[in-house]
């Protein structure tokens, strides 16, 4: 198997043609798992490669798998989170384009190892055109019989759905994509109960990530062993980071987990262009908490960002060169958050469109000295007060670019 | 007045109910074809909807309000959006807002006069990489520069 092979996102152009896929030895480890493994053996193989969620909170994704009751006779189901909305992010897009196959062999593993039979991929409505190509990869596997009634000559069935949103950011959440599967407003639902025990149609769901999902097939079919050497033992595997901003090469860069971020923005995006030095740098999609110039050694991994002060995320990478004023970043940013707050608790629906009104007059030049303490009370306000993740996701962003960035910040309001 | 798909979206509404284990769980496709053939969902519509899926009617007008994609009023033949999130700003979105609002003469989110264009501005849409980006009718355009905004317009034109 040549490394092409094994790739999340091949260089080949004609990657995602069925035969293509084929070719670099596709389906091989959905068939070894369904025709010669154990159920438990495939959760077990998974949890030992230490792969952890790539849909940007990093839950080890085996573990979330053995949270599912085996008992009971109620339908269990996969969700497949493809609702990219995480700004900087353009990884599971990549994947739904150049790799789909690959996506839909990961999740015939982790339906065979959870004992699921049904299947939904919620695409958002930003990707319609995108989801076509994978109803025509559906369309494939289950001519070939790698879906539907009897996979690979067994007795295991597995129905695929691809369900496409329209447009709202927090259907990410996995319990508001649940809601929105289910034709409702994506409100994100109290925990606990958690998904894997009530879920979708109040049933046992797991929910994982295009990327995770994409990283089972090579974890079933060169070993646990293999994957953790491609990254950390406890983070395995290789990340897609996705580089965008002031750099020379913006693009998506497969690199083990744990590369340091300047690695990343230097050698494999190029830095930024002549004359232009780095402000700072968004690491992980805009929630996560951005950092300095000084900070940029820090291995990305889930763990060495969280030490950071920060998160990896979705890694989806943005780098303000020097040239913009942060005052232009926490405008996008405060805007951002309060047009996509689902409303459901008051901290976040109130706190997301106080902030950005006094961003927005700070921006105008109406701005006072008192506005900046304003904006970090309101984020302090929102941390750890709502249902879901949304509200640390605005809140704790916007309060790293206000605390880290005060001086510049107080010169744009006393101008 | 009433409400009722052609024939085609019918079938095609149809077979998107069949998959789900409730019914109801169809509503977001379901309003997807209907908008895709009407260029919107109209309160008759709605009505519609509500009946074939076995909902009260607000429960059809919570998802409607609630999801930025879906339209309760007609838009123009083409719609352009123009994402203006972080990627996107940082390469020079507001410029190509401005220029393409200069272009067709219309304001914040508005429709040329003849109806011909929508534009709009939207958050991320995930092709930072080719950032500043746009979709015209849901089809990716980037990193789009002035001039290839104006080509793009020209391109709309010409295909009238």
């Amino acid at each position: 198997m040549s490394e092409d092979d094994v790739r999340l996102i091949p260089a080949d152009d004609s990657s995602w043609r069925f035969e293509a896929y084929l070719r670099r030895g596709g389906y091989e480890a959905a068939r070894k798992a369904v025709t010669s493994m154990a159920p438990q053996d495939v959760i077990a193989e998974v949890r030992r490669a230490g792969l952890r969620g790539r849909g940007g909170a990093g839950f080890p994704a085996g573990l979330k798998w053995s949270f599912v009751p085996q008992c009971g006779t109620a339908p269990k189901y996969l969700c497949v989170n493809a609702d990219e909305g995480e700004p900087g992010t353009f990884k599971d897009r990549a994947i739904l384009v150049r790799n789909p196959h690959q996506l839909l062999e990961g999740m015939i593993i982790a339906a065979f190892g959870v004992g699921i039979r049904k299947a939904f991929i919620y695409v958002r409505g930003e990707y319609a055109r995108i989801a076509r190509r994978l109803e025509e990869a559906l369309a494939e596997a289950r001519e070939r019989g790698f879906l539907g009634r009897g996979i690979f000559g067994s007795d295991f069935d597995l129905e695929v759905i691809v369900h496409v949103g329209a447009g709202a950011y927090i259907c990410g959440e996995e319990t508001a994509l649940l809601e929105s599967v289910e034709g409702r407003r994506g409100q994100p639902r109290f925990k606990p109960p958690f998904p894997a025990v009530v879920g979708l149609f109040r049933s046992p769901t797991v929910i994982n990530n295009v990327e995770t999902l994409a990283n089972i097939p090579s974890i079933i079919g060169c070993g646990a062993d293999w994957f953790t050497a491609r990254g950390l033992p406890k983070d395995g595997g290789t990340r897609l980071f996705g580089v965008s901003g002031a750099v020379r090469r913006p693009g998506l860069y497969e690199l083990p987990m744990g590369t340091p971020l300047r690695t990343i923005v230097e050698t494999h995006a190029g830095g930024p262009p002549e004359g232009v030095a780095i402000k700072a740098v968004v690491p992980g999609g805009l929630s996560a908490p951005v950092l300095r110039p000084d900070e940029l050694d820090v291995p990305m991994d889930f763990d060495s960002l969280a030490k950071a002060g920060s998160m990896l995320g979705t890694a989806g990478i943005v780098v303000i060169g020097d040239r913009t004023p942060i005052i232009e970043v926490l405008k996008v940013t405060a805007r951002f958050y309060a047009h996509e707050s689902c409303g459901q608790c008051t901290p976040c629906r109130i706190g997301t469109s106080w902030i950005h009104k006094t961003v927005t007059r700070i921006g105008e030049g109406q701005g006072r000295l008192s506005d900046l303490d304003l904006i970090l009370r309101l984020a302090e306000g929102m941390k750890g007060r709502t249902l879901c993740p949304m509200g640390d996701a605005a809140a704790l962003p916007i309060h790293a670019l206000v605390s880290k960035f005060r001086d510049e910040l107080e010169q744009a309001v006393s101008r | 007045m009433s409400y009722a798909p052609s024939a085609a979206t019918l079938k095609k509404i149809e077979g998107m109910i069949a998959p789900y284990p409730e019914k109801s769980a169809a509503l977001l496709p379901v309003l997807r074809a209907i908008q895709e053939e009407s260029g919107c969902v109209l309160p008759e519509a709605e009505a519609w909807v509500a009946a074939k899926l076995g909902i009260r009617p607000i429960r059809v007008r919570e998802v409607l309000s609630f999801y930025t994609m879906f339209r309760r009023k007609p838009a123009g033949k083409t719609t352009i959006q123009v994402c203006r999130n972080l990627s996107c700003t940082l390469a020079g979105a507001e410029d190509i807002i401005g220029f393409l609002r200069e272009k067709l003469h219309i304001g914040p989110d508005g429709t040329t006069p003849d109806g011909r264009i929508t534009l709009e501005t939207v958050e991320c849409l995930g092709n930072c990489d080719h950032a500043p980006c746009l979709q015209i009718d849901g089809v990716d355009h980037g990193p789009v520069t002035r001039d290839g905004a104006a080509a793009l317009l020209e391109e709309l034109r010409a295909h009238e």
